[in-house]
C-alpha cells in the first residue's frame, strides 16, 4: 500500500515538472525588474537576487530612447516606445497584454498616483495623451503647439509637462470629470527635460536654450514658476552636448538635490527647501544621469558620447569624486536595487548589463542584454515622479 | 552638376595615399554603429525623429552631402544639434552625410 503511494505521488510530481514554471508556481515580483533592450525592441525581465535575466518579450517597436512605469501592484509594465507606441505587458506571464500605436513619436510617460491613468509624452503630434491603466483606452487628449516632454505624475491625480518650442509648463489635473489645465506660458527656454521631487512639492525643469532652470511648487494655491541658478554657467565656455541630461532620474541626496548641468561638465546641488545652490562638482564629462543611491549617501552619474564608458560616485557630503569605474563603451543608464545595496549599470555597446557592490565597488555579477538602455525596479511603483 | 562633382571627389578619393583620410571598412562599421545608436538618441533608431529632425531618406530628400555635412561638423544654432567637429573629421562627417543619403532605411 504504501508503495503503491510513494509510486503516485513520484507520477504527480513528475506531470508537476513537466508543466509550465508559472502553471503551478507562486512569484513575487519585488525583486524582479525590467531592461530595455533599445534596438531590437524587446526588454528582459530579470531577478534581482539572482543576478539573472528570467524572460523577454519582444515585439515593443522602436526602443530608443524607451522608459516604462509600473502598476502599484508591480506586475504589470507600461512601456513608452519612440514610435509612439504604448505597450502594457505582465511581467509574470511575460507576455503582452496589450499594445498600441497612439502618436507618430513619443517621449516618455508616467503613472497616476493612483495607478489608474497613463500619460504619455508626444513629440509628433505634440501634446499629452491620457489612458486608462486598465484598457488603454484614450481618456484625455491635450494638444501642445510642439514638443511634449518633462511628464510627470504629481499628488492629486495631476500630471505636469513641458513644452521644448514653446517654454511652456502645463498642470493637468485629472481629479474631477473633466482635465483641469493650468498654463505657465513660459517657464524659461527649451526645456529638455524635469522632474518632481520625492515629496510631490516641486516640478523642475532643466533649461537648453539658457543657464538655469524652472521651478514650480506644486503645493502653492496659486504656484509661480521661478528661476533657479539662473548663471550656473556664467564665464564658462558652453560644451558641446552630444546626449541631453535626463532629469527624471534625478537624486535627492538628503536635504539636497544633485543635477545634472547642460553645456558644462559639472553636476549642481541645491537646497531641496530654498532651491539656492549649495555646490557644485566638477565631473569627468557632460553628465546625463545623476543618481543618488537610496539614502543618499552617494550620487553615481555617468556621462554623454564620446566620454560614456565611465561612472563617478560623488560623495553627497563632501561633494568630492570618490570612485570612478569603467564599466564599458556606452554606459547609458543606472539603476539602484531597492535599498542601495547595488547599482546595475546598462552597457550598450558590450551588450551586457553589470551589477557592483555599492559599498566597494566592485564588479559582482554581468547579465547579457541585446544593446541594453533603461533599468526599471519594480520598487519604482511606489515612487512618486518616476 | 552633382554626378560631375561626386565624379571628381571620387578621382581626389582616388588619389588620396591610403591612411589620409581615408575611410576604411572598420571605420564605417564604428560610423554607420555612431548613426545607429548615438544620433539615434534623438533622431531616432529608424531616422523618424525625436527632438531631432527625422532623417529617413524621405525627410533628406533634395539635401545635398555638403548641407548635411556643414549641419553635423557644425551644429544647428537654436536647437539641440551639436557641432560634432571637435570629436569627428570632415572626412567622417561626409562619409555620414552620404550613409544617410543612400543607405536604405
Amino acid at each position: 500500500m504504501k508503495r503503491a503511494l510513494t509510486l503516485s505521488s513520484a507520477l504527480l510530481l513528475c506531470s508537476a515538472l513537466a508543466a509550465p514554471l508559472g502553471a503551478t508556481e507562486l512569484r513575487a515580483t519585488g525583486d524582479l525588474g525590467v531592461i530595455v533592450e533599445r534596438a531590437t525592441g524587446s526588454v528582459l525581465i530579470i531577478d534581482q537576487s539572482e543576478h539573472a535575466a528570467i524572460g523577454r518579450i519582444e515585439g515593443l517597436g522602436d526602443l530608443s530612447h524607451a522608459s516604462l512605469v509600473f502598476s502599484p501592484d508591480e506586475r504589470f509594465a507600461y512601456v513608452f516606445g519612440r514610435d509612439g507606441g504604448l505597450s502594457k505587458i505582465d511581467i509574470l506571464s511575460q507576455k503582452i497584454v496589450k499594445r498600441i500605436l497612439q502618436s507618430g513619436n513619443s517621449i516618455g510617460g508616467a503613472i497616476s498616483d493612483d495607478g489608474k491613468l497613463i500619460a504619455v509624452a508626444n513629440y509628433e503630434p505634440g501634446g499629452i495623451k491620457i489612458f486608462d491603466a486598465d484598457t488603454l483606452d484614450l481618456v484625455a487628449d491635450i494638444p501642445a503647439e510642439g514638443k511634449a516632454l518633462g511628464l510627470e505624475d504629481a499628488p492629486g491625480r495631476k500630471f505636469v509637462f513641458s513644452v521644448w518650442d514653446t517654454g511652456e509648463t502645463r498642470i493637468v489635473d485629472m481629479s474631477g470629470a473633466e482635465p483641469r489645465i493650468t498654463t505657465f506660458a513660459h517657464v524659461g527656454e527649451q526645456p529638455y527635460d524635469a522632474l518632481v521631487t520625492d515629496d510631490g512639492r516641486t516640478y523642475i525643469a532643466g533649461l537648453f536654450g539658457e543657464d538655469g532652470l524652472a521651478a514650480i511648487d506644486l503645493w502653492d494655491e496659486t504656484p509661480e514658476p521661478r528661476r533657479i541658478l539662473p548663471h550656473y554657467g556664467r564665464g564658462q565656455e558652453e560644451m558641446p552636448v552630444y546626449k541631453m541630461p535626463h532629469l527624471e532620474g534625478w537624486a535627492k541626496a538628503g536635504d539636497q538635490i544633485v543635477l545634472p548641468a547642460v553645456h558644462h561638465h559639472e553636476v549642481l546641488w541645491i537646497d531641496s527647501r530654498s532651491l539656492e545652490e549649495t555646490g557644485r562638482t566638477e565631473t569627468y564629462g557632460q553628465p546625463v544621469f545623476a543618481m543618488a543611491r537610496p539614502g543618499g549617501r552617494q550620487v553615481w552619474v555617468n556621462f554623454a558620447h564620446p566620454l560614456n564608458d565611465t561612472v563617478q560616485v560623488i560623495d553627497s557630503m563632501t561633494h568630492q569624486i570618490v570612485g570612478e569605474m569603467k564599466p564599458g563603451p556606452a554606459v547609458l543608464h543606472m539603476e539602484f536595487t531597492s535599498r542601495g545595496t547595488e547599482a546595475w549599470v546598462s552597457v550598450r555597446d558590450e551588450n551586457k548589463v553589470v551589477i557592483y557592490d555599492t559599498t566597494t565597488l566592485q564588479p559582482i555579477g554581468e547579465i547579457a542584454a541585446e544593446s541594453p538602455s533603461g533599468i526599471f525596479f519594480t520598487a519604482r511603483a511606489h515612487r512618486l515622479g518616476l | 552638376m552633382r554626378p560631375m562633382r561626386s565624379l571628381a571627389a571620387l578621382l581626389i578619393l582616388a588619389a588620396l595615399p591610403a591612411g589620409a583620410g581615408e575611410i576604411t571598412a572598420a571605420d564605417a562599421t564604428r560610423l554607420s554603429h555612431l548613426v545607429e545608436q548615438d544620433c539615434g538618441s534623438c533622431h531616432g533608431l529608424t531616422r523618424k525623429g525625436g527632438l531631432g529632425s527625422p532623417l529617413t531618406r524621405e525627410a533628406l530628400d533634395g539635401q545635398d552631402r555638403e548641407t548635411l555635412a556643414t549641419i553635423i561638423l557644425d551644429g544647428m544654432p537654436g536647437s539641440a544639434m551639436p557641432p560634432w567637429r571637435p570629436i569627428m573629421t570632415e572626412e567622417e562627417a561626409y562619409w555620414i552625410a552620404d550613409y544617410l543619403l543612400e543607405a536604405e532605411k
